[in-house]
């Protein structure tokens, strides 16, 4: 989140899509209605009308997986609408002022990039080069030459955006973002997207014009989304359409706006700050990759990608570039070399690049997410695995395919609360039997798992942060049952016994675990296991002279002298006394007009900014755009409010040549209308089709759907996704054998892979069994009345569930074709008090995965449904 | 001193069930083994071992479509028909408003079962002792007269379960009412002036019917005759009132029968 939960109740507009808040994130509903009591709308995009729906003024179907045609439609409808209003208008309807200033609308880009219209290469930018490679793989790559700004180091602007002088398409420069952006979406009609998302024209309309309504000055709108937009072939290009609508209504960094996303459990947010991802180190660093072989490698390509390239021609002529603010002043050096201190210490010095050759290297352009995992699973290159508070023989895609993977390990071993489908994956069903006793043969299997009894939340303590970045200590309220451990005591012994038995080894091998600082264990509580409190010190960062903490990240150094182990962190502790914020527990809100920034309350990264890029609530005076809902202000020389972005002065206060634009962490300092590097596919998002589709054309880029290898085609579906292959399992389907789209969720009453939850007697009384929803017009088809037994299945297996037929489905017309989805609850497996033989969700889902991030696409796919 | 009462907002309620859940928690209550038939609502009725559900309401299709959302447990009644048979006086009024019950008197004879109106009240055996005895909600008896809000309501996340003196709660519902009567006139109050004003106060979107709930709630006249004339005669006069027990207790019975979950 941008933003946080409580400033939800601030927005005068909520958009709530790719997600089902009411049911999934239930508390952030308290600041929904909160904002609905105060006169806002709630308006909610769902090819399902949900438990979010019902409380909706406004609700628009939208068949599953078409994000990017729904929001790039009402992107032309904003940009039309802009282009038809004189400029005093336009800057009475829309922030124009943030826009041309703020956003990299304004900005000049290279005169060689072509569109994805252009003929020569139908649906794909300039620059592709298609993978003829077999999956797993990506369909393709990009040389991102020609997307860059025609002036690399300090783009020029089109003073018709800046001045707000223009009338007419034309009056700008070709090549500005703002027109290019129109141009991208430009076909992007009512008609046209009912055509492709099956949202009535009329209430597509309604949509546009009650979201647009949050881009007036003084006005906000939320974009609220989860794993709906994220789990897509494009689920990051989804993303990133909503932060354009966002930016063109100056709806980023403002009290009541921002794109929030609502992590999937209470930790996601922590867990991707402290590198559970696989691409980042804590912090988001990078991570480390076989072509830097040194320290000075490693922030060379750092510096290349982050160091200012200042814009000319706006009202701010300077980017802070925060990772690399000058050559003198190298962020991101200074947070590496404290995190290796912290993890080297004594061992790092500047002799030895601050042990930077300890840390493991990826393979450059090898696949290390959960879905890359499993491919190296599958094939033998991984041999052993360590499972922690995941259970992915039900929570990973191709279910079936990534059971089967887990048989190649030698060895297995799973933390958990209980004997998990994946720890039992030797005694699972069989996938191609109907028969609910038969079992796969486990006589075959020679993995060897070890089950280790973990410890619930409440029974450790520590901190979690949740989706609005709030670092919250939670105290052990009870003892773990048992030998049950936490997590952290688990890795605690481990390292220490890894380290007992590499004693002696002067292996190359060796080093990064004999060289590895380890010392967690303090006193009493903690005198045998991990002290959670020496962890959080750790992190916040210290003075290696004395042990002494450090204020924030501003005091870390890049000569050895402090180590710190997630920079974004540092600053959690009050040095004064000592004080870890993350237990403050101030419930007064001491913000400007008691926006609800409760900064007393816990503490967040980074150094307690409760809204980030707030400098863009401010105009070039620093006084708030919106003055009801006031983020920051400047007041006589001084900042009053929220920790602004950077301290600096406000824009027409500061002197030349440190007048900073507002998004600290970019580059050019202002925020990205258009993509010039970050994405794979493309500087703008591009409406692709899933890689199993209804459809034999995509309604929009015209390519057609050639599914002759089963891969996937370019231009159809996203030219850089993810082919897993499972060793063959991931097998592709057609609509001619399953013609409904299929798509998978959760519910209120139960967590993620359902062990916390599906072992519950009152959340299994519940919600029972798996079910699969459809509407009536497909149930009459198929000879389906509500409550019967159902059979869904797809190229990659079945799942039988009980059939919901509702109203709440409906049928669609896509392109002239019918489309009806079916939905399947994912949580159910196997073992466990609330459980049945092929009941998870995902052994319907593709082994595919984002062209960015390689989140699967549980989504959207191709199923079919019988009764049984 | 002053009543107190639960106002339900259905506007405000998303059905997550937390208010399900904290009721059998606190009261100690446990999960009943169910299957899905086509819904997300479950158990399928209240029992003795469900003293509060919520009802899930699809009505239309789309784009008139609604999914509305109900609550079903004990509306502490001020005419309460189960406090005016209950024999043993089991069954009273709390003097904060709402209908008490003190298990330890209770004699199992099932008349509250047979007279709630809203069909609240649910008759089971001890496991051990096969003692039949009565079940439905206290409104969270010892939290409210310990100054804690019931259970159902302190779970609930988005407002639509509140709970105070009863002047105020229905200050509170009228004023929500007049507010969503400007998008939608059907919205109501349900439970002012009901059975001589309920201490479970609904706000609802649609009439009452919609959600199963009697429109003119009764006390039935079986009870009537029972509080009214049997009563007062006295058990001075034991035939009479042996016969008004028996005839009674035959009727309770039968429906028993139907709604025992044979704990």
């Amino acid at each position: 989140m941008t933003n946080h939960w409580i400033d939800i109740r601030n927005a005068d507009r909520i958009m709530i899509i790719g997600s089902n808040a009411a049911e999934n994130h239930p508390i952030s509903f308290k600041w929904v209605t909160a904002a609905q009591e105060r006169g806002g709308k709630l308006i909610s995009v769902d090819p399902r009308f949900t438990r979010t729906s019902s409380k909706a003024d406004l609700y628009a179907p939208m068949r599953s997986g078409t994000d990017i045609t729904f929001i790039g439609g009402m992107i032309r409808y904003i940009l039309n609408d802009m282009q038809s209003l004189s400029s005093a208008e336009r800057a009475a309807k829309y922030n124009m002022t943030y826009v041309a200033e703020y956003t990299n609308a304004a900005l000049i880009i290279n005169d060689g990039f072509e569109s994805w219209k252009d003929s020569a290469h139908p649906g794909l930018f300039v620059g592709f080069t298609e993978n003829t490679n077999a999956a797993p793989s990506k369909l393709g790559a990009y040389d991102k030459a020609k997307w860059k700004y025609a002036n690399t180091t300090n783009p020029n602007v089109d003073a018709a955006i800046v001045g707000n002088s223009w009338t007419q398409w034309s009056d700008l420069n070709a090549n500005s973002v703002l027109r290019r952006l129109w141009e991208n979406y430009e076909d992007f009609t009512p008609e046209k997207v009912e055509e492709v998302t099956g949202c009535p024209q009329g209430k597509f309309l309604e949509v546009c014009e009650e979201y647009a309504a949050s881009g007036a000055p003084g006005k906000s709108g939320t974009i609220m989304y989860a794993m709906g937009t994220t789990q897509h072939t494009y689920g990051t290009q989804n993303i990133r359409g909503y932060a354009i609508l966002q930016l063109l209504l100056a709806n980023i960094g403002i009290a009541g706006g921002g794109i929030n996303a609502l992590r999937g459990t209470s930790n996601v947010q922590g867990s991707t700050d402290m590198c559970l991802l696989s691409h980042i180190l804590p912090g988001y660093l990078s991570v480390v990759n076989h072509k830097q072989q040194s320290l000075a490698d490693y922030i060379a390509t750092a510096k290349a990608g982050k160091q200012p390239v200042t814009p000319v021609g706006l009202h701010g002529d300077k980017s802070a570039s925060w990772w690399w603010l000058s050559d003198e002043a190298q962020n991101y050096k200074k947070y590496m070399v404290s995190l290796l201190k912290a993890w080297y210490m004594d061992n790092a010095t500047a002799d030895n690049d601050f042990g930077f050759n300890y840390l493991p290297k990826v393979t450059s352009g090898h696949d290390y997410t959960h879905i890359g995992t499993f491919e190296s699973i599958a094939n033998g290159t991984i041999k052993g695995m360590m499972v922690w508070g995941q259970n992915p023989a039900v929570g990973g895609p191709d279910s079936q395919g990534e059971r089967h993977a887990l048989d190649s390990l030698e060895w297995l071993m799973v933390a958990d609360l209980f004997e998990t489908e994946t720890a039992a994956f030797w005694k699972r069903p069989d996938p191609e039997s109907s028969d609910e006793t038969k079992r796969v043969d486990s006589s075959a299997i020679k993995t060897e798992v070890f089950l280790l009894p973990a410890a619930a939340s409440y029974e450790k303590q520590g901190s979690i942060s949740n989706s609005g970045r709030w670092a919250q200590w939670r105290y052990k309220a009870v003892d773990p049952i048992g030998e049950a451990k936490p997590d952290m005591a688990i890795i605690d012994e481990l390292v220490l016994k890894l380290k007992e038995k590499y004693a002696g080894d002067n292996s190359v091998q060796a080093e990064p675990i004999n060289k590895l600082y380890w010392n967690y264990r303090t006193s009493g509580e903690y005198e045998h296991e991990a002290d959670p409190n020496k962890v959080a010190e750790e992190l916040n960062g210290c003075n290696v002279a004395d042990g002494s903490l450090v204020t924030n990240f501003t005091a870390l150094k890049s000569d050895g002298s402090t180590y710190c182990g997630n920079w974004l962190y540092s600053g959690m502790f009050n040095v004064a006394d000592g004080r870890n914020k993350a237990k403050d527990r101030n419930p007064v809100d001491n913000s400007l007009n008691q926006i609800g920034l409760y900064s007393g309350w816990t503490w967040c990264w980074p150094i307690n900014r409760r809204i980030i890029y707030n400098r863009a609530s401010v105009d070039f005076d620093g006084q708030p755009f919106d003055s009801e809902h006031p983020v920051i202000q400047r007041s006589s020389g001084a900042w009053l409010g929220d920790i602004p972005d950077g301290g600096w002065a406000a824009i027409n206060e500061a002197a030349t040549g440190e007048k900073y634009l507002p998004f600290i962490m970019q580059p050019e300092g202002v925020a990205h209308l258009w993509g010039p590097a970050g994405m794979a596919e493309g500087p703008f998002p591009v409406a692709y089709e899933p890689w199993e589709s209804p459809l034999d054309e995509n309604l929009v880029t015209g390519v057609a759907n050639a599914n002759a290898d089963g891969k996937g085609t370019p231009g159809f579906n996203d030219p850089c996704c993810y082919i897993g292959s499972l060793e063959g399992w991931n097998k592709k389907g057609s609509a001619d054998e399953f013609p409904y789209v299929g798509m998978t969720y959760r519910v209120a009453e139960h967590w993620q892979a359902g062990q916390m939850t599906r072992n519950h007697p009152w959340l299994a009384e519940l919600q029972p069994e798996v079910f699969a929803e459809i509407g009536p017009e497909l149930a009459a088809d198929k000879g389906i009345e509500n409550g019967d037994k159902v059979k869904v299945s797809t190229a990659r297996g079945f799942v039988n569930a009980v059939a919901i037929v509702t109203n709440r489905m409906q049928r669609m017309t896509i392109g002239g074709k019918t489309v009806d989805h079916v939905g399947v609850p994912w949580h159910w497996g196997f073992m466990g008090r609330s459980s049945a033989f092929h009941s998870s969700g995902n052994i319907l889902t593709p082994h595919v995965g984002d062209a960015n991030t390689t989140i699967p696409e549980y989504k959207t796919f191709l199923c079919d449904i019988t009764k049984v | 001193m002053s009543e107190l009462a639960i106002l339900y907002d259905a506007s405000k309620c998303t059905a997550c069930r937390g208010c399900q859940v904290a009721c059998k928690q606190w009261n100690d209550l446990s999960g009943d083994v169910t299957t899905n038939r086509g819904t997300y609502e479950n158990p399928p009725d209240l029992s003795a071992n469900t003293w509060l559900k919520i009802k899930f309401i699809e009505q239309g299709t789309y784009p008139d479509i609604r999914w509305l959302f109900g609550r079903r447990s004990c509306m502490h009644c001020t005419e309460s028909a189960c406090v005016d048979v209950c024999p043993t006086k089991a069954l009273y009024h709390h003097e904060m408003g709402f209908v008490a019950y003190d298990k330890s008197k209770c004699s199992g004879c099932g008349y509250c079962v047979e007279a709630c109106p809203f069909d609240v009240p649910r008759s089971s055996s001890g496991a051990v002792t096969g003692i039949r005895h009565a079940n439905k909600c206290t409104l969270c008896q010892d939290r409210v007269t310990n100054e804690e809000k019931p259970a159902c309501v302190k779970s609930c996340p988005t407002g639509a379960l509140t709970f105070g003196e009863r002047s105020d709660i229905l200050a509170a519902a009228q004023a929500r009412v007049n507010v969503l009567k400007a998008g939608n006139p059907k919205a109501n109050i349900y439970g002012d002036t009901q059975l001589g004003g309920l201490h479970v106060l609904y706000v609802l979107e649609d009439s009452p019917e919609v959600y199963g709930l009697p429109g003119n709630p009764k006390v039935p006249i079986a009870t009537t005759v029972w509080k009214d004339i049997v009563q007062p005669v006295g058990w001075g006069l034991a035939g009479i009132a042996v016969l008004g027990l028996g005839l009674n207790y035959i009727i309770a019975q039968r429906k028993i029968k139907i709604k025992s979950e044979g704990e």
